[in-house]
């Protein structure tokens, strides 16, 4: 018996939960050559703003010990261009396609993403991404750097969009914050179906014989096997409080770190950096989740999930 | 052209001399697609790092055999250079456009410039240019190449035994003209016809933003092959942007070869 892998989050149904994080796979066209695309739970794309970005000054991309910092800085061509150029190759690939989506400090151009991309039957979902560390997505009179580091503004701008498209709704969060249950919870009080749980980690690196930073921009994001502790702990920080689905990424390299999220409480799982080690991974998770579950006869993955056996 | 990932054997790994070392592999698929110029991602180490792959050049391939060359600089190369034939290494490729033959090649000479490493894509570069010999109206190719010291002159042997002329460099005096090699490649330019040449360069930045100026103030057409940092090397994280007249472009996918006067660098 194969076990049931199906997942529903919001009014979407996926064949299996693992997906490709935002970012980190391009717009899968880079990848059509290695893996077979088919069998990916959904592609998440790269993030679009209203207007197209060229992106922060390099070099972008350091490697620390199990991990990478990046700063690119939301480069894309906009929603225009993506409309127009990446959307139509997307959709050809088969999997459910969710368009992450951010503003460029005015929460305001969330609306106007959202509405545009309403109409488009290619698009299965929305991942609200007020987490990104290389850009200011916060308006003028918020205190915090990120939306997603402020309940209040969290809650105004996932309702904004609720308000105007009734497609899936995932809010993507940073790890960047004294408590993600608050945030977690502000974003499901205005209507999102899903969390994607976390965003990159600040952080930096230094070139001691040049005392230069390694990245352009002194500061970013890391992300890798480094930050999965942290991405696990929250995930399931989350699982405990708040009701909706969640997606969880953060380090995950192969079947076992993807099970880990799982039993701590993630209804699906996103692969981010290690695309870019074993472009294949995703699907090798697929399959070995199965295997998996048949080797412990559990018959369905939801059952797995939020499974973790502890004392407290 | 397919990108493939494989796994590849490694039929030689070994120490050419100091910290260089010349690794070949066999993939018969990857080498028949692989053109001058082109990189392969190679995954160095297990699960106990490094994290990313390692972007190494293509520096000829032959039959199924695929050769590189590469230093010894840090904790990828230190682990590549561990590895054993008979081992099974993690590639993929091939990656990046190549050098290319602009259509005014026909008339024009070929000037290949390399330091240090940067001799790896342009021995292959040659091959190519030698075995397409009689459709363009070069008569010698013109090879300058730069190393810190005598004994880190790379395939000085190889260029000569394709019948191109080659100009020495050394940081050190050592060996050929003493000082750098866009000095010697300036020097030389003055007795030749800069509208009748294309350079071909691969090296470290200084040697490239020097040849860039010089081919800027001379009018000269150039190729130029670049380095970035790079994560996925196939075109999907933006990481390995350099800035051009057509804003940032990917090293790894519209490069890592250039037009020099498309380069803000
Ligand atoms: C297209 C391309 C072709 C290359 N071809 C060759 C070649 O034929 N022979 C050769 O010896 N080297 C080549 N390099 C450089 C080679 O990739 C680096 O020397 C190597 O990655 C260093 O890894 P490390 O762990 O030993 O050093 P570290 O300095 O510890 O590496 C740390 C990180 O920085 C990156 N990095 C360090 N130096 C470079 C560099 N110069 N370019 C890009 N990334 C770098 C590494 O990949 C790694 O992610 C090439 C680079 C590129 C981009
Ligand atoms: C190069 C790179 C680019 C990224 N770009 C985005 C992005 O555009 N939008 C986004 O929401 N997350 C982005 N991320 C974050 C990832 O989607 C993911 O949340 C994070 O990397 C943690 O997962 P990982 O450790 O598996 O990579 C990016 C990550 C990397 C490494
Ligand atoms: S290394 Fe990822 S885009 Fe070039």
């Amino acid at each position: 018996m194969t076990p049931d892998l199906k997942i529903k989050i919001g009014r979407t149904h996926f064949k299996n939960p693992v997906m490709v994080a935002s970012g980190t796979f391009g717009y899968a066209e880079e990848f059509a050559d290695l893996l077979d695309l088919k069998k990916l739970g959904a592609i998440v794309s790269k993030t679009i703003t209203v207007k197209p970005r060229q992106g922060n000054i390099p070099p972008r991309t350091c490697e620390t010990p199990a991990g990478l910092i990046n700063s690119i800085g939301l480069e894309n061509p906009g929603i225009d261009g993506f409309i127009e150029n990446k959307l139509p190759v997307l959709k050809k690939f088969g999997p459910p396609i969710i368009v992450s989506i951010a503003s460029e400090g005015d929460p305001g151009e969330f609306v106007i993403l959202a509405k545009r991309l309403d109409k488009l039957s290619a698009v299965t979902a929305l991942e609200i991404n007020i987490s990104c560390p290389n850009v200011k997505d916060a308006g003028k009179n918020l205190k915090t750097k990120l939306i997603s580091q402020d309940p209040k503004a969290t809650y105004a701008v996932v309702k904004a969009v609720r308000r105007v498209t009734g497609k899936t709704l995932i809010t993507k969060l940073s790890p960047n914050v004294t408590d993600i249950v608050e945030i977690a919870q502000a974003a499901q009080d205005a209507g999102s179906d899903a969390l994607a749980l976390i965003n990159t980690v600040q952080g930096m690196a230094i070139d001691i014989k040049t005392r230069q930073p390694k990245i352009a921009m002194v500061v970013g994001g890391l992300s890798g096997p480094a930050i999965r502790p942290i991405a696990l702990r929250m995930v399931w920080e989350v699982y405990r409080k708040v009701g909706i689905p969640i997606i969880g990424m953060g380090g995950i390299a192969d079947t076992e770190s993807a099970l880990e999220f799982f039993i701590a409480g993630a209804s699906a799982i996103s692969v981010g950096t290690q695309n870019f080690i074993d472009p294949g991974v995703s699907v090798k998770i697929v399959s070995g989740i199965s295997k998996y579950l048949q080797k412990n006869k559990i018959n369905s993955l939801k059952k797995l999930v939020g499974t973790l056996e502890c004392k407290i | 052209m397919r990108i493939r990932q494989n796994r590849a054997e490694i039929l030689t790994n070994a120490k050419i001399c100091g910290k260089y070392h010349k690794l070949i592999i066999k993939d018969a698929k990857i080498s028949r697609n692989s053109r001058p110029g082109q990189f392969l991602m190679l995954k160095v180490g297990d699960s106990q790092g490094p994290l990313l792959r390692r972007p190494l050049s293509i520096h000829r391939v032959d039959k199924e055999k695929i050769e590189m060359l590469y230093e010894r600089i840090g904790p990828g190369t230190e682990i590549l250079a561990q590895r054993k034939a008979g081992e099974f290494l993690d590639v993929i490729g091939p990656l990046g456009n190549g050098f290319t033959l602009p259509p005014e090649s026909r008339e024009s000479e070929a000037v290949l410039l390399a330091g240090g490493m940067g001799v790896a894509p342009l021995v292959f570069w040659a091959q190519r240019l030698v075995a397409g010999k009689r459709k363009s109206a070069g008569d010698r190719i013109q090879v300058f190449i730069g190393a810190r010291t005598k004994e880190q002159i790379l395939c000085e042997k190889e260029f000569k035994k394709l019948g191109c002329d080659v100009k020495i460099a050394t940081d050190d005096g050592s060996a050929g003209f003493f000082g750098r090699v866009t000095g010697l490649l300036e020097a030389a330019l003055q007795t030749m016809d800069c509208q009748r040449i294309i350079v071909y360069a691969c090296g470290p930045q200084p040697m490239l933003r020097e040849l860039v100026r010089i081919c800027r103030k001379k009018l000269i057409s150039s190729q130029v092959s670049l380095e970035e940092h790079m994560a996925c090397g196939i075109g999907a994280c933006l990481g390995c942007v350099v800035n051009t007249i057509d804003g940032y472009k990917r090293v790894c996918k519209e490069g890592p070869v250039f037009e020099a006067k498309k380069l803000i660098y």
